[in-house]
């Protein structure tokens, strides 16, 4: 039992950390390593490692099912939208220099937004499948 | 100098297709199916390895744009193996799942006894 | 010392490898998977390729290894058996490696920066790519601008990979089939 403590209190003394981390690669990942995919995984794992310390009821909790599969299709559905208004200038599908008045900046825009899109689907795409497996456990 | 970058130059291609024959060698002789997966695993990686070290210049940085460095290693191999390594995870869990249907199938992972049980039946 | 810590790491791959090649008990051999992970992301980063190992440590040694114990504890497997006629694959893999090591003769010397990779599109992706896309990582602007089609795919291979699992394994485990569980042994 004497485990079970270091294991509870510092494994809730890291998870803040791990989900500032995701973020903060998420949004440098234009001016360094990084990028969606890592800060999707990462955010996963800081549900996984939630579930894995506390039960799986408890992070059912914090993250409810539905949520994680409600998650899945936005990040797809949110990076085509982001390709979208091109049609409307009648550019190509994905050139994201309409998305702004200045070309660049809306290129930077196009990049950040579709990124997201990325997070959003991998973030839940795993947690999904962790507790997919985690639930036929149960039976 | 030039024999250790010889040296590491032959040694790096080696390795690589030393750990691709492992690879398959344990998707081939191995009967447990999770066994099988973690071979493919290994193959993929490989793979992987085997991409990237053509890109790599020597006395190159990172390919992250700065005005402080003028020769950068090559970035195109590193965008395919993104995408090939977050498939190889989407896959590799698609794999177990159906490993875990089959095991609460026939009541065993291993390659010979689900084949004499469907022999059986 | 580039080449030396390269050598040591690679030479701990192999060593890896062979471990798990040899190793019988299911759960030592997911654990050194892990293991083979976090060397191949150092290796990545010893050859410049910085996105990519941060991916393969998170994915390769996070996700993987979650999803390989969680087979574990979902099908009881603890061992497995030697395999049987070792000759046949043993054969199989020579030849296979023997090819592959004749088809290296002919690539470019390593780490040479006019090697035939070097010169087609990338040169334009490295000048041009702060001045049209504004991002100073060439890999997330080659990733997320000039290609960002093939992402929209891969995007689509993870949704995909996902609503499998889930269709897969929904619901609880049936009890009927669970007492001829044990194999190995």
């Amino acid at each position: 039992m004497k485990l079970d403590v270091i294991l509870r209190i510092g494994v809730k003394l890291i998870l803040p950390f791990l989900l500032l981390f995701a973020f903060y690669v998420h949004f440098h990942g234009e001016y360094g390593p990084g990028g969606g995919f890592q800060a999707g995984v990462m955010s996963a794992a800081m549900v996984i490692l939630y579930g894995l310390i506390f039960g799986i009821d408890a992070a059912k909790r914090v993250v409810p099912q539905r949520f994680v599969e409600l998650l899945i299709p936005i990040g797809v559905l949110l990076y085509v939208a982001a390709g979208i208004p091109a049609f409307f200038e009648g550019h190509r599908f994905l050139d994201y220099g309409v998305l702004s008045d200045d070309a660049v900046q809306g290129r930077v825009l196009g990049v950040l937004i579709i990124e997201t899109g990325v997070l959003i689907t991998v973030a839940g795409a795993m947690t999904a499948i962790f507790y997919a497996f985690a639930e036929r456990g149960r039976g | 100098m030039s024999v250790l970058y010889e040296f590491v130059y032959h040694y790096n291609y080696l390795i690589t297709i030393f750990l691709m024959v492992a690879g398959l060698y344990i998707v081939i002789a191995h009967g447990n199916m999770i066994k099988k997966l973690v071979g493919l695993a290994l193959f993929q990686t490989s793979v992987y390895l085997l991409y990237i070290s053509p890109g790599k210049i020597i006395g190159g940085t990172p390919p992250i744009l700065d005005p402080a460095f003028s020769v950068y290693s090559n970035p195109l191999p590193h965008v395919l193996i993104l995408t090939a390594i977050v498939v190889g995870v989407a896959t590799l869990a698609l794999g177990l799942a159906l490993v875990v249907r089959i095991y609460e199938a026939y009541g065993t992972v291993e390659e010979d006894e689900i084949f004499s049980k469907d022999g059986e039946i | 010392m580039e080449a030396f810590v390269n050598a040591v790491l690679l030479t701990l791959l192999a060593v890896v490898t062979v471990a798990v090649i040899r190793q019988r008990s299911m759960f030592g051999v997911v654990i050194l998977a892990g293991i083979y992970s976090f060397l191949m992301a150092s290796v990545m980063v010893a050859l410049d390729a910085v996105d990519v190992a941060m991916t393969e440590a998170s994915v390769g040694a996070g996700i993987s290894t979650i999803v390989f114990l969680a087979t574990l504890h979902l099908t009881n497997t603890r061992e497995n058996p030697r395999p049987r006629n070792v000759m046949l694959p043993l054969f199989v893999s020579g030849v296979v490696g023997a090819a592959l090591i004749w088809g290296t003769f002919t690539l470019p010397p390593f780490g040479i920066a006019d090697a035939p990779i070097h010169m087609h599109t990338v040169p334009h992706y490295l000048q041009q790519s702060i001045r049209e896309t504004g991002v100073p990582n060439v890999v997330t602007a080659v990733l997320a601008d000039y290609r960002s089609f093939d992402t929209l795919g891969e995007v689509t291979v993870i949704f995909t990979g996902g609503i499998g699992v889930m269709l897969l394994l929904k619901g609880r485990r049936r009890r009927q089939d669970r007492n001829g569980g044990i194999s190995g042994t």
